[in-house]
């Protein structure tokens, strides 16, 4: 296991950072999902969505060149790059809806081996809403879950969520610090492993039932 | 010409208890602060409010959360609000959760004359509650109803004196949208100018739709 929080979510930031292709359109979530974006490979150019109604976001402003009228969806200040635009809510999720968006990466409080995804409510404990997850998971066309692969030692990847959904069977892809799987139609398989596990440990620290891919590979970390 | 222009007494005389108002922005970014000063010191209770998010307890429409005016919220997100989460708990706050997609569009669906909208988002969550579904081509979508306001107050990053709004970089948002499906609705300019002065082309926001004008006082 990878004791290191910080390192370990670096790790997972930049194996999504490499799925990527040149001028794919991307909308990376809050939290670790925007740690991706420090990781994009030189010659690679993804354009990012903000879905408060921007493309072509750029990195926070130096400062000095803050302006509050230009931020992202998490509230931060952000910057614009050349060739970006801005647009209106409805613009914005049909964008997201009309599948227009390649990917979209985001945390998860449960993810399933059917492809499940719960990040938006812990009844009766947090609340704080959906926001834009629920559009954005049955839009885009690619749907990554970045996520640990344990929190306080319990698995994240179940065999089925227990809380409320954000979606049903829209996840593709699930990266963690010790590998990635991907939902195929013949369940959930791993397809990269981290040099520093072994199957056995992932099957150990994941509830999820699992196939490993004939192909495995070794996760460039 | 258009006579739009209001004072703070005029806004504040529109104002009623359990009323329902639609409030740009998007965490605070461009939200009419000023308006929502006036609301707060009116002192109008039991409001139904349509927001994207609760925003921030000291900021934007996060203020009038806290200042316990409002009885019911319809909204994507309060999560950056703890005093919304709070007030939900003691059971003073209705909140009704709506995906910020869908949110957009019933607030759309309104103010294009439309009988509401057929989303996939939601279908197998507790979304689709109390909601009917149809299959359009093989695909399962909620139908979600349009929203409607009795009034709307939005931001304006400039506003001639006919009415026409620019929306500025991310202030955009959930304000061209409510602008269309408010009976009543009232820009905060933050910048007033004369009209001509925005070329058609960039109007965002055709002054039709914009009721009234009130001057920002934001510091």
């Amino acid at each position: 296991m990878i004791e290191d929080i910080e390192l370990a979510k670096n790790i997972i930031a930049r194996r999504i950072a490499r799925e990527f292709k040149n001028n794919q359109l991307v909308n990376l979530g809050i939290g670790l999902p925007t740690l991706v974006a420090n990781h994009i490979p030189t010659g690679i150019n993804v354009i990012l969505q903000s879905e408060n109604g921007m493309i072509g976001m750029g990195p926070a402003p130096e400062p000095g060149k803050e302006n509050p009228e230009l931020t992202n969806a998490g509230g931060a200040l952000v910057s614009i790059l050349p060739y970006g635009s801005y647009f209106d809510s409805a613009m914005s999720f049909a964008l997201i809806r009309g599948k227009h968006v390649e990917y979209t990466v985001l945390g998860a409080l449960e993810v399933d081996q059917e492809g499940s995804l719960a990040s938006w409510i812990i009844p009766g404990k947090k609340i704080p809403g959906m926001g834009g997850a629920m559009d954005l998971v049955v839009g885009a066309k690619n749907v990554i879950v970045s996520t640990l692969h344990t929190e306080r030692g319990k698995p994240k990847i179940l065999k089925k969520c227990r809380l409320p959904l954000t979606a049903r069977h829209v996840v593709n892809m699930i990266v963690t610090e010790l590998g990635v799987f991907r939902v195929t139609p013949g369940g959930l398989a791993l397809f990269e492993i981290n040099s520093n596990t072994t199957v056995d440990e992932i099957r150990a620290n994941t509830e999820a039932e699992f196939i490993v891919s004939e192909n495995l590979k070794t996760m460039e970390t | 010409m258009f006579d739009k222009i209001i004072s703070r007494d005029d806004f504040a005389a529109m104002l009623k208890d359990e009323m329902s108002i639609m409030v740009g922005g998007f965490l605070g970014c461009g939200t009419p602060e000023t308006l929502i000063d006036i609301i707060i010191a009116s002192g109008v209770k039991n409001l139904t409010i349509i927001v994207n998010d609760t925003s921030f307890v000291d900021r934007g429409v996060g203020r009038l959360v806290a200042a316990k005016q409002v009885a019911r919220v319809i909204t994507s997100h309060i999560g950056t609000n703890p005093e919304t989460g709070k007030q939900m708990v003691e059971g003073t706050l209705a909140v009704e959760l709506v995906p910020q997609g869908t949110l957009a569009e019933r607030i759309r669906a309104a103010g294009a004359g439309l009988g509401g909208v057929l989303t996939p988002t939601g279908v197998g969550t507790i979304v689709e509650e109390g909601k009917q579904k149809l299959t359009i081509y093989g695909h399962e979508y909620l139908v979600e109803l349009p929203l409607r306001a009795d009034l709307a107050v939005i931001n304006g990053s400039t506003v001639d004196k006919a009415g026409n709004v620019v929306y500025n970089a991310t202030t955009r948002n959930f304000n061209p949208l409510m602008a269309m499906a408010a009976s009543t609705v009232v820009v905060e300019a933050e910048k007033l100018v004369e009209i001509g002065t925005i070329m058609p082309e960039l109007v965002m926001t055709p002054a039709p739709l914009v009721t009234h004008i009130f001057k920002s006082e934001k510091r």
